[in-house]
């Protein structure tokens, strides 16, 4: 476990966000707040490699909570690998996805002008090579961080939500909700994370927000469920 | 074949209607898409992506290698085959893993190697995620949408036939000038193998697809200004919300709405960060 001392904090900002709820995905409804999950996302977008782990500290809620629906033209289905394999074989199959035929229409309730900022930090995993130092690790993400630099773009939950991205390296903003009454409030139960070493077990917590401050570990704490 | 793109981009399209509908809102009887919120037209990721691939649908149509797998409209059933008979697909390969199936579906058909796809399989893989990454396009100022009606002087069921005539409605926004903002990533490219030449393309396709796209709805549509910033790594220089603020759009229309292009004025700076090279593609 490494101290804090190597955490990091990252303002992140953008015009939409979507942060699925896993009840309710065919027409989409976001959660109110970033989960520890896409949060994670948004910092492997930026930097990761197998010998480190990204952990999600705590999630600073900036601006207030506001919702926008977007109904859009979607596919109802997914390319069956069958079909693909049968191609592949030199079989002779319609490859293609017809818009006019296999179009749905689906709802999206989507969050607006969010920004957050992110306290994590990593820790090594059994991959760390003997030489790999925690120093070099964290002097490449925040290089990575200060430059704009990233892996691929990181986006809010779905790619059309693109991330903008800011190293914080003084004191971070204050919350709209800081220090207002509804900055205290019970989000309940939230994904926390999908644990890929257990069959893609999900993890749910008890989201909790103070003063606009989304403590995660602290949540996890009084008990993570999955 | 050329090289698979060893740069980061972003890009920023302008585009603009006349009198005619960009994108319409499903949940609003078609009216044209707005952030209610502020007033400014939308127009989705989605719908500039279904752009793209038909024209690359239409000037690439039986090339191998270019084949759209998310097609629009009539399909020509005979095309595909094309596509994945030139691969020299090896007859020993009985049983391909999944990651042959998803190269040969990105050698194979252009929208997934610039956009990715799903493909089922039962562990969570056959996912690839494509290089190019759009965000919604917004207007510059607010739109104002209006609903106009017409007649038709004929008439489809024969119970209306002493009515002689009917009534439809179009919805069009009298002008907008739109801004769209997207992303590509050299790291995805080299996954989906998205080459020199497939950037061209998608260059092309962005000043080109309102040429092919005229229809009733649409009204006048235009690329007006393409602006591409290339990075001199794959990792990028600089964050993407500092090289897209170097593109102002100032309204000249003063007191008026804006019904041109001509009442808009695009500033570009110049002063670029370190590593970032600007291209005005158009």
């Amino acid at each position: 476990m490494i101290g804090i001392a190597f955490g990091i904090k990252l303002k992140v900002w953008g015009d939409y966000a979507c942060f699925t709820r896993p009840e309710m995905k065919v027409e989409r409804v976001s959660y109110d707040v970033i989960t520890p999950s896409a949060a994670r996302g948004i910092l492997e977008a930026i930097y990761w490699k197998p010998a480190i782990c990204w952990k999600i500290d705590r999630i600073h809620v900036l601006n207030p909570i506001k919702f926008d629906n977007i109904r859009r033209n979607e596919r109802s289905g997914k390319i069956p690998a069958g079909k693909v394999k049968t191609a592949f074989k030199g079989g002779d199959v319609a490859l293609y996805q017809d818009s006019t035929e296999d179009t749905v229409q689906r709802a999206s309730l989507v969050l607006r002008d969010v920004s957050y900022i992110i306290e994590a930090h990593f820790e090594m995993t059994n991959c760390a090579g003997p030489d790999e130092t925690v120093e070099k690790h964290y002097n490449i993400a925040l290089r990575r961080m200060r430059k704009g630099q990233c892996f691929h773009h990181p986006y809010f939950g779905c790619r059309e939500f693109p991330v903008q991205f800011e190293l914080i390296e003084e004191e971070a903003p204050a919350s709209y909700y800081h220090g207002k009454k509804e900055g205290e409030k019970d989000l309940g139960f939230m994904l926390y994370d999908i644990d890929f070493s257990d069959e893609m077990k999900a993890v749910f917590f008890r989201a909790h927000m103070v003063d606009g401050i989304i403590d995660v570990q602290k949540c996890l704490c009084n008990g993570g469920v999955s | 074949m050329s090289e698979i793109i060893k740069n980061r981009y972003e890009f920023v399209l302008l585009f603009d209607v006349e009198n005619g509908n960009p994108n319409g809102d499903p949940d609003m009887g078609n009216m044209p898409r707005v952030d209610p919120q502020t007033g400014n037209g939308i127009v989705t990721d989605v719908c500039l992506k279904r752009k793209i691939r038909d024209y690359v649908d239409l000037v690439k149509s039986g090339n191998a290698g270019y084949d759209i797998y998310v097609k629009s409209g009539a399909v020509l059933n005979d095309q595909h085959k094309k596509a994945y008979d030139y691969l020299g697909i090896k007859p020993d390969s009985k049983k391909p893993k999944d990651e042959e199936l998803t190269k040969f579906m990105c050698q194979n058909f252009y929208d997934i190697r610039a956009f990715g796809a799903v493909m089922t399989t039962e562990v969570n893989c056959g996912q690839v995620r494509g290089p190019v990454q759009f965000s919604f396009a917004r207007s510059i100022d607010r739109i104002f949408q209006q609903e106009i009606t017409v007649t038709r002087c004929a008439v489809t069921n024969e119970k209306d036939a002493e009515k002689g005539q009917t009534m439809g409605k179009k919805q069009i926004v009298p002008y907008g000038l739109y801004r769209a903002e997207g992303y590509i990533s050299a790291h995805l490219a080299k996954k989906t193998e998205f080459r020199e030449d497939d950037l061209e393309l998608l260059w092309d396709s962005l000043i080109n697809m309102f040429e092919h796209d005229h229809s009733a709805a649409r009204g006048k549509m235009s690329a007006r200004k393409l602006i591409v910033f290339k990075h001199n790594s794959e990792l990028g220089c600089c964050q993407s919300h500092i090289l897209f603020d170097k593109v102002k759009v100032e309204d000249l229309s003063h007191d008026l709405p804006p019904r041109s292009f001509g009442d808009y004025k695009v500033i570009i700076s110049g002063d670029m960060p370190n590593g970032i090279e600007l291209i005005e593609k158009l």
